[in-house]
């Protein structure tokens, strides 16, 4: 359990949390912060859809749905196996 | 003393201006539905302070052209009520100490305060006025909730003084102010969260939207042609037609002024599509083949609006969206297209890029026809068979998608990937829903019944100077050439420019066959957005997106056209 690693929101596998660690910057990224997400952020991945589609993500009280390219760009530590 | 109504979007804005006002704007479950600013008068207090109601926003660097609008009215603003989702606290007092950096005096409505308790939150109000030094009132504006006070504390506004501070400054701040002010208890999982988690999960969410669409038809189509069945048509021909038939008599059965008022005896008798008066046909047509569908659209459609589903079909979409150069959220502005075309245009505004915008707005004034075209759709063809009408809606789906695929590839620019917030569900609150439901019907007779008066009486004198005669000779080899329609038809297209329900009647009396109906349909629906649509295309799009909407429209409508010909 103390084992953590650190993959991107769109490696989580779906009911998977985290903690935001690192935010790639790049188009829309600015918007991402102030929506909520950010470093530091506790986040739980909701679901993703089919062949790279849009990821749900739980963050604070607000639910987002972020295309996967800004997904790949949002790093998360989880806890590791 | 102006007054605006600033936050994050979906927080309440709207519905707390209604309440405030009494005027009546759109409010749903679904950031992004105000795309303009709406102004207003306090209804409660003495003194007439003016009240805007603007488009929320994030950030105070706008991203898309509605968030633009919300930034430019803040130098219009004297006081700031910044509305907040108290369920949300952390995320809205970022855009707070934003504002506080403009130095407007400001006060705080802690709004949605009742959904708080269901999610296991409390917040301490007044520790947090205390900790920011502005007035902070809990509301609930579906209720009224906290509306005087509101008023009531407008002149305790204040400016906070400007501390300079950056955006990771601000986050802490939040983080500290929050710390002190929530706490959150755990507790289990709603059903309507599970309902949300499942209408975004794809396995389930795929069925759930086929589920939803399937309904939302059924329903419509049950209200519409019960409405009509049941209560209009026997109104207008058990009531109506008597009296019609009598004042035709009163006026020599024929004649210009016969004409204009009752229309055109069709086998000796007057008949409330085909007849073509001011008092027959131009009541027949908005009263009697479409309201009853616009009422029934508009029911289920802000039904869906205030349960908070839209966002999630923009996401199960997104996939299939993206590979016509537009991103899932568009989805929203063509739904609403199905009801009138002009708010769907208009409502691309919350899309990011400029790209996107003109291929919505495009694909909208081309392949998403309005209720009142699909009522008359629904009525004239389906009168031939319900697989005619299946032809119709197949081929506008086609088309929405063929050039959706084109522009993607024609169209230069950038489209940005799909990022929004997903709203929970909630009840749809029954004021709301009627007060909506109220406005789009109103709306939709406000705007119709003076166009088709007008339009039947130009039609009448055009056809009395024979107009139409030498417009239908010069248009004979597109419309008989390609389309294989009588020249006649010609008159229904030129009258598509002002109406496109009248348009579709019109198709009704020239004895068409059933493919020839249906090639009609497809053309009028195609064919130039009717004048308002054009007017707010433009506007939107300005004159370059204007001429490429058009051009793209020309094009597909004689191909498409040609194409159905030759098939049925
Ligand atoms: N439970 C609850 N729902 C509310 C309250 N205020 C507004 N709503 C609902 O929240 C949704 C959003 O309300 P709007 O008034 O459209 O929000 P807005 O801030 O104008 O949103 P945008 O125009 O998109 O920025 C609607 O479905 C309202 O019915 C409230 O105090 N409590
Ligand atoms: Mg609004």
């Amino acid at each position: 359990m103390t084992d953590r690693k650190q993959i991107t929101i769109a490696q989580m596998e779906a009911g998977q949390s985290g903690r935001v660690v690192n935010i790639d910057s790049g188009r829309g990224m600015k918007r991402v912060e102030a929506m909520g997400l950010r470093p530091g952020k506790r986040v739980t991945k909701i679901s993703g859809m089919f062949m790279r589609g849009p990821i749900t993500i739980k963050v604070g009280g607000t639910q987002l749905a972020l295309g996967f390219g800004m997904a790949q760009k949002v790093m998360v530590e989880v806890a590791g196996k | 003393m102006k007054i605006l109504l600033v936050g994050n979007p979906n927080v309440g804005k709207s519905a707390f201006f209604s309440r405030l006002t009494g005027v009546r704007v759109i409010a749903s479950n679904y950031p992004g539905t105000t795309v303009g600013f709406t102004k207003g008068f306090l209804k409660i207090a003495d003194d007439a302070g003016e009240i805007i109601d603007v488009p929320g926003t994030y950030t105070l660097e706008p991203t898309c052209k509605a968030e633009e609008v919300a930034v430019e009215m803040l130098g219009e603003g004297d006081v700031i009520i910044n509305v907040l989702d108290a369920t949300n606290l952390e995320r809205n007092l970022f855009l707070t100490l934003q504002l506080v950096e403009k130095g407007i005096p400001m006060i705080i409505a802690l709004n949605m305060w009742d959904d708080t308790k269901h999610r296991g939150i409390s917040i301490d109000a007044e520790k947090l006025e205390e900790l920011l030094g502005i007035p902070v009132v809990p509301t609930v504006a579906v209720s009224g909730e906290g509306m005087k006070k509101v008023i009531d504390r407008i002149p305790e506004a204040r400016i906070l003084p400007l501390p300079g501070r950056t955006h990771p400054e601000m986050w802490a701040e939040v983080g500290r102010i929050v710390e002190q002010v929530q706490t959150v208890v755990h507790r289990h999982h709603t059903w309507r969260e599970r309902l949300g988690d499942a209408s975004i999960h794809p396995l389930t969410g795929i069925p759930i939207a086929a589920l939803v669409l399937l309904a939302s038809f059924t329903i419509v189509r049950f209200i519409g042609e019960g409405l009509i069945g049941f209560v209009f048509e026997p109104l207008f021909e058990k009531l109506w037609l008597p009296l019609m038939t009598d004042l035709s008599d009163a006026l020599g059965g024929s004649g210009f002024w016969h004409d204009v008022l009752v229309g055109e005896l069709i086998n000796g008798e007057l008949d409330l599509i085909e007849s073509f008066g001011m008092l027959t046909t131009g009541l027949f047509i908005p009263f009697g083949a479409v309201l009853p569908y616009v009422v029934a659209f508009y029911l289920v459609l802000g039904f869906l609006e205030d349960l908070g589903y839209l966002p999630r079909m923009a996401v199960l979409l997104d996939n299939l969206l993206h590979r016509m150069g537009i991103h899932g959220y568009s989805i929203i502005p063509t739904l609403l297209g199905m009801g009138c075309n002009v708010p769907g245009i208009l409502a691309t505004r919350i899309l990011e890029s400029k790209r996107e915008r003109f291929i919505v707005a495009t694909l909208i004034s081309i392949a998403v026809p309005c209720a009142a075209l699909q009522a008359m759709v629904i009525g004239l063809v389906g009168d031939e068979g319900i697989q005619y009408v299946a032809i119709v809606y197949g081929t506008l789906i086609v088309v929405w998608i063929v050039i959706g695929l084109i522009l993607n590839l024609i169209v230069k620019g950038f489209t940005p990937e799909l990022l929004i917030e997903i709203p929970p569900y909630r009840l749809p609150p029954l004021r709301i829903m009627a007060s909506k439901l109220w406005m789009r019907t109103i709306g939709f007779l406000r705007e119709a019944i003076p166009v088709l008066m007008a339009g039947i009486f130009v039609i009448t004198v055009l056809y009395a100077l024979n107009v139409f005669d030498r417009l239908a000779n010069a248009a004979k080899p597109v419309v008989s050439g390609l389309f294989g329609l009588p020249e006649d038809a010609t008159a229904a297209i030129v009258i598509g420019f002002l109406r496109k329900d009248m348009a579709i009647g019109m198709l009704g009396g020239l004895d068409l066959t059933s493919g020839q109906l249906v090639v009609g349909s497809v053309v009028l629906a195609m064919f130039f957005p009717c004048i308002a649509s054009f007017v707010v295309l433009g506007k939107e799009l300005g004159l370059k997106g204007l001429m490429g909407s058009i051009i793209v429209m020309l094009v597909a409508t004689l191909v498409v056209g040609s194409l159905l010909n030759l098939i049925l």
